[in-house]
């Protein structure tokens, strides 16, 4: 993990709630559904100057602004990686290739969530030259030039790590890699929240991942149907 | 122990040791450089006298001088290494960390340690290789393949010229190498301590990684990982490749051959070069 715990977490109380709802006649699988919220006082999102990349900066009618921390109405959190650490049935990875591109000088998604062993495409998207450097340190590091119009970087990664991913050249472009050993997972949107779907009834770890913020467990029993889990991350401005 | 004893007083004779290291039996691979094997715990002994008081007893590179040094001594424990064969993200082959040793790091606190034995530096070797499970789960990458030299004509020269465009290698090392590009200033290696691009034309024209043509060519195909630089390998065709050393030869204040080319041809031509940088400059 490159980031340190700035923060402390708060785990919302009595969050493993069932909702135990059961449609028709056969059980529905369980979910795992919540929100992702923060108190105190994030770091403020920056207005990014890329002056440096006419290219880029033309594509864009407002200033991109920095995604270290993306807060929405409510103190919601956007980028979370939600996603089983424990009880899950291991899952061979998806022969689909998580996609990621580099599109204004931004990496889109900005956390990309895949499994390891999934194959991994990198697009550059871009009228200039990026580098795509992701910084892991479990998996092996290694660092690609992409000019404009060349095909797609293909990698994967064997095991499981958050990689900080950035381009040398336009210092930034920042962005993870979110390399999970689950094919259950979920990534907070602007309103915070995430649903795990598709989980037989027992008992899960599940962990919150926030590139600032580091990481949260709490303890879900899942039964037919719809179990609560909410996480609170305590922010401080830096 | 005895023959552990043994192996050092072997190592200090010169003699050639061609039987495996003990280490081999933990399931690391054996350390072997030409016809030399090397032995881990010989290296640990020599290790303490030679390297530990920068690369630190853990391997991490953090000796008790470390601090005080810049770039930061090599951390082995992260089996990230700049100078390689193979390619980006792969783990070295024994005799690139051979050279390594041997030759130091120009610009920076590493010296040359060609004056120990030759089987001195292949133990160090082993035991540098101990820091890091890698070298058990993986072994080295497969070298990359540097077909013949092509000759080093003006053609040559103004087509590595374009690709130094094309590629924005001057986005760090600057329009003319200086090492001044427009994102030169932000760099960070992958530990977040500042970094600069290679400046072409300071007054120590090695490469950290070599001095020959054959040497330029790996840098820029394999990268220098653990630092910004990246693999070109995707992108740079072989003799293209070729190309593009034979130019950024002519930024060196060497006396090269393709440095006599292009100051022959220069003078005639000089107002139909584009200006290298921003736009379609260097065409």
């Amino acid at each position: 993990m490159r980031t340190t715990s700035l923060v402390s977490l708060v785990l919302l109380a009595g969050a493993a709630t069932t909702m135990g709802a059961t449609f028709g006649s056969k059980p529905a699988a369980g979910s795992i559904a919540g929100t992702v919220t923060f108190t105190g006082t994030p770091p403020k999102m920056r207005p990014i100057d890329m002056s440096k990349e006419p290219s880029c900066a033309s594509q864009h009618a407002t200033p991109v602004m920095t995604e270290t921390v993306v807060t929405g109405a409510g103190n919601t959190v956007e980028n979370v990686v939600v996603y089983i650490s424990a009880g899950d049935q291991p899952s061979p990875a998806p022969t689909t290739p998580a996609r990621y591109d580099q599109k204004g000088c931004q990496y889109l998604p900005h956390v990309a969530v895949f499994q390891a062993g999934q194959p991994l495409e990198i697009y550059n998207d871009d009228q200039t030259s990026h580098n795509i450097h992701p910084l892991a340190t479990v998996n092996a590091e290694w660092n690609k030039s992409q000019p404009p119009g060349t095909p797609p970087i293909k990698a994967s990664y064997d095991k499981p790590e958050f990689i900080a991913v950035k381009c040398n050249v336009h210092p930034w472009m920042h962005g993870y890699f979110a390399v999970l050993g689950t094919s259950h997972f979920a990534v907070t949107g602007g309103d915070g929240k995430f649903s795990i779907s598709g989980l037989a009834p027992g008992k899960y770890t599940v962990t919150a991942w926030h590139e600032k913020f580091g990481t949260a467990t709490q303890e879900v029993t899942v039964a037919a149907g719809e179990a609560a889990a909410n996480f609170v991350f305590k922010a401080l401005p830096y | 122990m005895s023959r552990n004893l043994f192996l050092v007083c072997a190592a200090g004779l010169g003699l050639l040791i061609s039987s495996a290291a003990p280490l081999a039996a933990q399931g690391q691979s054996a350390t072997r450089v030409g016809s030399m094997t090397g032995d881990a715990e010989a290296g640990r002994q020599q290790y303490r006298r030679y390297c530990i008081g920068c690369h630190g007893p853990a391997g991490d590179g953090n000796g008790e001088n470390a601090m005080w040094i810049d770039p930061k001594p090599r951390d082995f424990t992260a089996a990230t290494f700049k100078c390689r064969s193979t390619p980006t993200g792969t783990l070295p082959t024994d005799e690139d960390l051979y050279h390594a040793v041997s030759r130091g790091f120009v610009t920076t606190n590493m010296p040359s340690w060609e004056p120990l034995p030759r089987q001195t530096r292949v133990d160090l070797v082993a035991y540098i290789k101990t820091f890091s499970a890698r070298w058990k789960t993986q072994g080295s990458g497969t070298p990359i393949t540097v077909p013949p030299e092509t000759p080093s004509s003006i053609e040559s020269i103004l087509h590595g010229r374009e690709l130094f465009q094309k590629m924005e290698c001057w986005k760090c090392h600057g329009p003319a190498g200086h090492g001044d590009g427009p994102s030169a200033s932000t760099l960070t290696d992958s530990k977040d301590n500042p970094i600069r691009p290679y400046n072409f034309a300071a007054g120590v024209a090695r490469f950290k990684c070599g001095a020959t043509n054959q040497d330029l060519y790996r840098i820029f195909m394999t990268g220098v990982d653990g630092t910004p630089m990246p693999s070109f390998a995707d992108n740079i065709q072989p003799n293209d490749a070729w190309d593009l050393v034979h130019f950024l030869r002519t930024l060196q204040p060497l006396e090269t051959p393709e440095a006599a080319v292009w100051q022959a041809w220069l003078p005639a031509h000089a107002s139909e070069l584009k200006p290298i940088g921003p736009g379609e400059g260097g065409q």
